[in-house]
């Protein structure tokens, strides 16, 4: 039989056996090739699982923020020395001293200026606010005495963390000998406690990490995307459906056809030159604005909605457009009835791409100014804001060491944010989607 | 009667750019080849459509030359000829199927009873309605049952209320003999029939808008012979109301559910004649050879 293999005649060739002979060869090079789609995919999975890993080790303190349990006597003399619950004189006193009378009460040996100073700077500022806001929903507490959970600073914050070595030199570090004695003894007599940190949650940047919060960055982004889905998609997906169904194949339709695919490519950093140029300094809309970010981020996921659209378009069988065409249905009723909800599933996986991008960007924000420093959580469109992504990019070049955390915070946040919106788009997806 | 090419041509020039078709018709070269004479009567005594001197360019390929021929009302014509003839080319010019072709110009005269369907006062979507059309493959909605052949009529506005909906409903489907079938699944999905079902839905979606005319593309091939039976069995019930015209790769099939067949080939409409004389007693040799099996 082998001999046949090497009769000259190719026809004379004995098919079985050349076939059996390579067939060794051929299994091994399809166990090659499932072996490299095997390790391309476990490499990808260990990057991803090192990117959470190291995100989520990091920011997961973030979500926990220490308080210490201070003794606070709500005096008369310091809040309302008048005595006629005047809310004005309620809102200006020094809660502050309060504060300060509370934890020299702790540690009553405690003296020299100093020293006193490093004692109060166990607790955040943020104390005083705290006990002003108490005071002023119950004026009852007034002359009453209130053991009362108090913001700890970023600094004890950080140590009870264990994120500040204490054995190096006093020098070398931000929380002093004599702080970190008091922590101890506070902590010995269970005066010092992480609780959950709604402060994240629920405040605006702040310079003291303890009182940052993402809330402003949150609805920075919430608005701006807002915008920016109201406007790309309609005008996006209307797009896609007149290049695609009606416009004339000519020349000017290819040259938008040519730029569209090319502005797709466009650095987004360009884009917020644009809008700095146009939106800012032309149109005159205010700085710092979701709405002109929202504006930047609309021209930069147009051309993916586009795209994307027109793809799904050319996808729906012309078979469809037929059998509409032919029981009489004019051009608009065969898009609108037949072909546009066929196609809505891939515009819509189109248009999450898009707003994906759009959530992570931050280059042009940066360009139309919103990466300042704002504290205040927006409440319109046109009140300054900034974006999750820029507020990473601003957390992440802070100095001190509970930013870190709340970098990484930050970004399980933002991450988070995509995968519900993500989910939501898959569901609006499904719901549109004809099996059948 | 006749319009000539040119005269022709200025006018459909006209038409398409008032209709705001961008085609620059102007800039093709449009050649007009030689062509083969039609044997046989192309007149019928009570005409449905009337087609004169139709010619097809397709980029200036001319895909239908001279082709002058008679619908007569409530008439089965099947239309034949091997690949590429033009036959689908020409059924799809009786309701302006082309007009979604780029760079598809029609040329000549069609009329149905007495409109000219190529003239600027018809507009497409009445034609359509007036001129059914049944696909290759079914190509059902990927709606409900119910919902495919309620379409029609709903965009055109035809029935008032649900009640008379349902009746013509029930009415296209028992018409299209489908009715008994799907009677209790009227809510499934058009797609979930089988593929002769799908036709036979496809055939009552094109009747519930009450059509004058039916064209019919090759309506079978994609079917087995058992749908194939039924479907041509349908086709000679609805005769009673529509005129037909199919286009057909079976001669068997044409012999079987037609009156009058005409033979296309290359372009040319070479023959047209009474069923029974084409394939029996064929007076052109290219139709001869062609239903004798000698090519195509």
């Amino acid at each position: 039989m082998n001999k046949v293999i090497s009769s000259p005649d190719p026809l004379q060739r004995n098919i079985k056996t050349i076939v059996n002979a390579s067939l060794p060869r051929r299994h091994a090079a399809e166990r090659r090739f499932r072996w490299y789609g095997l390790i391309a995919v476990s490499l990808g999975l260990a990057f991803v699982v090192l990117m959470f890993g190291n995100i989520i080790s990091k920011g997961y303190p973030a979500f926990w923020q220490t308080y210490i349990q201070v003794p606070i006597q709500f005096d008369p003399a310091v809040i309302d020395p008048q005595g006629n619950r005047d809310p004005q004189a309620l809102q200006s006193a020094d809660y502050a001293a309060l504060v300060r009378a509370g934890m020299r009460r702790m540690f009553p040996a405690v003296e020299g200026r100093l020293e006193l100073r490093a004692l109060y700077g166990l607790v955040s500022s943020d104390g005083a606010l705290e006990l002003q806001n108490r005071v002023l929903q119950n004026p009852e507490l007034i002359g009453a005495e209130q053991e009362i959970w108090l913001l700890a600073s970023a600094n004890v914050d950080t140590l009870i963390k264990g994120n500040i070595e204490r054995s190096l030199d006093e020098t070398e570090r931000p929380i002093k000998d004599n702080q970190i004695g008091w922590v101890d003894q506070l902590q010995a007599a269970g005066q010092i406690e992480k609780q959950f940190n709604t402060i994240l949650f629920s405040s605006g940047d702040s310079r003291e990490p303890e009182q940052a919060g993402i809330r402003g960055a949150l609805m920075g982004s919430f608005y701006t995307l807002l915008i920016t889905f109201l406007l790309s998609f309609p005008i996006g997906v209307a797009t896609a459906v007149y290049l695609e169904e009606f416009a004339p194949k000519n020349r000017w339709t290819d040259l938008i056809e040519v730029n569209i695919n090319n502005l797709a490519a466009v650095p987004s950093i360009v884009f917020g030159l644009l809008g700095l140029a146009v939106f800012i300094n032309f149109f005159g809309l205010p700085r710092s604005a979701p709405l002109v970010g929202g504006l930047v981020l609309s021209l930069m996921t147009l051309p993916v909605i586009i795209i994307a659209g027109r793809a799904a378009l050319t996808s729906v069988p012309p078979s469809i457009r037929e059998a509409a065409l032919g029981v009489g249905a004019s051009k608009l009723q065969m898009v609108g009835h037949h072909v546009l909800p066929l196609a809505m599933p891939g515009m819509l996986t189109g248009s999450i791409i898009g707003m994906a991008r759009a959530l992570g960007e931050s280059a042009p924000l940066l360009m139309i100014g919103m990466v300042a420093f704002i504290v205040d959580v927006p409440k319109s469109f046109t009140d300054p804001a900034t974006v999750l992504p820029v507020q990473i990019f601003l957390w992440s070049d802070l100095p001190e060491r509970a930013f870190v955390e709340r970098t990484s915070a930050a970004i399980m946040v933002l991450l988070a944010f995509m995968i519900v919106m993500n989910g939501l788009a898959i569901i609006l997806r499904k719901r549109f989607e004809r099996r059948w | 009667m006749s319009t000539t090419i040119i005269e022709a041509k200025a006018n459909l020039d006209n038409a398409l750019n008032a209709e705001g078709r961008q085609i620059p018709l102007s800039s093709v070269q449009i050649t007009d080849y030689d062509h083969r004479q039609t044997v046989g009567k192309i007149t019928v005594d009570n005409p449905k459509m009337i087609c004169r001197d139709v010619n097809v360019y397709y980029t200036g390929k001319q895909a239908l030359k001279h082709v002058s021929i008679d619908i007569g009302a409530n008439e089965v014509i099947a239309f034949i000829g091997p690949s590429g003839c033009g036959k689908s080319t020409f059924l799809r010019c009786l309701n302006r199927m082309n007009d979604t072709i780029p760079f598809c110009q029609v040329i000549g005269e069609i009329k149905l009873d007495q409109d000219d369907i190529y003239d600027k006062s018809i507009d497409v979507v009445q034609l359509r309605a007036r001129v059914g059309m049944v696909f290759q493959k079914p190509n059902p909605f990927p709606k409900s049952i119910y919902e495919n052949v309620a379409y029609g009529p709903r965009i055109h506005g035809m029935v008032d209320g649900k009640a008379e909906m349902d009746e013509l409903v029930r009415a296209s489907l028992e018409r299209a003999g489908l009715l008994k079938e799907v009677e209790n699944r009227l809510s499934e999905p058009g797609t979930s029939l089988s593929g002769g079902q799908q036709q036979r839905l496809c055939i009552a979606r094109a009747i519930a808008v009450n059509p004058e005319v039916i064209l019919m593309d090759e309506p079978c091939s994609a079917l087995d012979p058992i749908a194939t039976a039924k479907i041509e069995e349908l086709i000679d019930e609805l005769r009673e109301n529509y005129t037909i015209v199919i286009v057909t790769h079976s001669m068997q099939q044409a012999a079987r559910v037609s009156q009058r067949t005409a033979y296309f080939h290359l372009g040319d409409l070479i023959e047209i004649g009474e069923t029974d004389q084409i394939f029996t007693n064929p007076k052109h040799k290219l139709t001869e050879d062609y239903i004798t099996g000698r090519f195509g």
